[in-house]
């Protein structure tokens, strides 16, 4: 019962820190991690390496090393490929968006096509791949409360908290949220996940040669990619769509806008890598846990951090981990409730009632967000899937507005608003439906080679995406005055 | 800056192309897999070259900025 005590203490916490923050001491993040100099190098790695870690990494990270061995790396891979897209594809967004005076991703597509229909696709494709984003966090809370519990709480029950709790932060912490709330979580989860990912392989194995060569024993070819399956094809698509994807999320374009100067993108992109390392130790753990947790089939390979915690610690410190974890869900969890609250309210209910008073817009993005969160909490108890394909599915919609962005920042920009359109629409669909029907390309073409049945199905839908962007465009594209 | 921004291109070959040729777990590189070992070089690699890119930047020059 202590774990659940701690946990319990955790999300109290929390929820006082919000409402703190609502009173009007709000902390902002950017006096620790740029003006704060004072506070020193140290704290600076702390915050930057604690952020890295999300629910997705946490659990889903730890749960696809255990499930899956060799293609976990993936992730590892496509933040250093997306950092360094990020280096020439931000700042000229950035430059556009402060010149234009514009604060949100739809309304960039909307100004750069001067088409509000486009506008509100995007807008539609970000709330749309923000939901299976939401979905996972509440399943990691779910997760973490059945676990702490030992048992007295059932899954379903689990999932509800945890979306009662999401709900409950972002009505009380309001929409800035509360930097504190990140301070301690990146602090927390750091902590946590290093001593798990050194103490663990230590504690059952004796280091991490021994670690991987008794695992490599047992599964031979566990540890690298398959010949099938998650192959190489598998590991090249699903790298390429995600590292293309990084920046096209609603929140990732929001808060780039915050930025002061385009500067800060490119020295990032010589930064952030190093950051990515942090996700060795999420991997360690789950490795740890195949020998010493066995048997955790499907979308219980998400709980074998948890599992191995609860065998191998005191209930007091696996409510420790489980606390980090809570966090790590509920801080992004709300960035992405109110995210898509607000995409709800800004660019889709304003677009069909222009005339109403920005008062009445946010009343109704506040409204939203225990409806955009009940609907997460029905796809999650749907269940059947890994956080990481959870994630890889956000990603396939978003990475569909890849192409368009691209084309609008070209000198003279090829792509008409009917062909953007199109293009988006072909590759959302695309998506939509292999996702709903859960086709694979293996599935629908027995007879391609393996190298091409392997393939993400994003990035296929990214091919036909161009396709329709290309053969629309040249149908409708006007002469230029100018040629 | 001309020719020093395509060392960008090289951790795109170093994963995409890389990783495939090096797809095996032994040997153990660091107490690593070799394919995790592997791409971890990549990763540090990935960091150097941005560092380098960006000092050669010209976009980057003549600014109070006391940190790379």
């Amino acid at each position: 019962m202590s774990a659940l005590i701690i946990i319990v203490a955790t999300i109290v916490g929390v929820l006082c820190l919000g409402l703190v923050a609502r009173r009007g001491t709000v902390m902002d993040l950017e006096q620790w991690t740029v003006g704060g100099r004072g506070f020193g190098t140290i704290l600076v790695f702390v915050l930057m390496a604690g952020e890295i870690y999300t629910t997705f990494t946490f659990l889903g990270g730890s749960g696809y090393a255990y499930g899956h061995g060799g293609p976990v790396f993936y992730i590892l891979s496509y933040g250093c490929l997306a950092y360094i897209i990020s280096y020439w594809l931000l700042p000229p967004i950035w430059r556009y968006a402060k010149q234009h005076r514009l604060i949100a991703q739809p309304d960039f597509f909307a100004h750069k096509y001067d088409s509000p229909a486009l506008g509100l696709l995007v807008a539609l494709v970000g709330i749309v791949a923000l939901i299976p984003y939401l979905v996972l966090q509440l399943k990691g809370l779910g997760v973490i409360v059945g676990a702490a519990a030992y048992g007295s709480i059932s899954p379903t029950v689990a999932i509800w908290i945890g979306a009662a709790v999401v709900t409950t932060y972002v009505m009380v912490s309001g929409v800035r949220g509360s930097a504190w709330t990140a301070v301690v979580k990146d602090t927390l989860i750091l902590a946590v996940v290093l001593f798990l990912g050194i103490y663990l392989p230590i504690h059952y194995y004796g280091g991490y040669s021994a670690m991987f060569s008794a695992v490599d024993a047992a599964k031979p070819g566990f540890l690298a990619l398959p010949a099938k399956g998650e192959s190489i094809a598998w590991f090249d698509s699903t790298v390429l769509l995600t590292a293309l994807g990084f920046y096209m999320w609603p929140h990732s374009f929001g808060s780039l806008f915050t930025a002061k100067d385009e500067r800060v993108f490119r020295r990032n992109a010589a930064m952030m890598p190093v950051y990515q390392l942090i996700l060795l130790f999420v991997f360690f753990v789950g490795f740890a846990a195949i020998l010493k947790v066995p048997g955790l089939k499907g979308p219980e390979i998400d709980l074998s951090l948890l599992r191995l915690s609860v065998q191998t610690f005191d209930p007091w410190f696996v409510g420790v981990i489980g606390a980090a974890g809570v966090l790590t869900a509920l801080v992004p969890g709300s960035m992405i409730l109110i995210s898509a609250a607000t995409l709800l309210a800004n660019n889709i209910f304003r677009a069909f009632h222009p005339q109403a008073a920005d008062a009445t817009v946010s009343w109704v993005a506040r409204m939203l967000v225990p409806v955009v969160a009940l609907v997460a909490v029905i796809f999650t108890l749907r269940g059947g899937s890994t956080i990481v394909a959870l994630l890889l599915m956000g990603y396939s919609f978003v990475t569909q507005l890849f192409p368009t962005l691209i084309a609008c920042l070209l000198p003279h920009n090829p792509v008409t608003k009917e062909g953007a359109i199109a293009g988006i629409f072909v590759g959302v669909a695309t998506v939509a439906a292999t996702s709903l029907t859960h086709t694979s390309i293996a599935g629908l073409f027995p007879g391609l080679p393996a190298t091409l049945r392997d393939l993400n199905i994003g990035i296929v839908a990214l091919v036909l995406n161009l396709i329709a962007l290309a053969v629309i465009s040249a149908m409708t594209r006007r002469r230029p005055a100018y040629a | 800056m001309s020719f020093v921004k395509y060392l960008a291109v090289l951790p795109f070959l170093g994963i995409l192309v890389g990783v495939p040729l090096l797809n095996q777990v032994q040997p153990l590189v660091m107490g690593m897999p070799l394919i995790l070992a592997w791409i971890v070089l990549w990763v540090v690699l990935t960091a150097v070259i941005m560092a380098i890119v960006y000092r050669f930047d010209p976009a980057n020059r003549d600014s109070g900025e006391p940190r790379v």
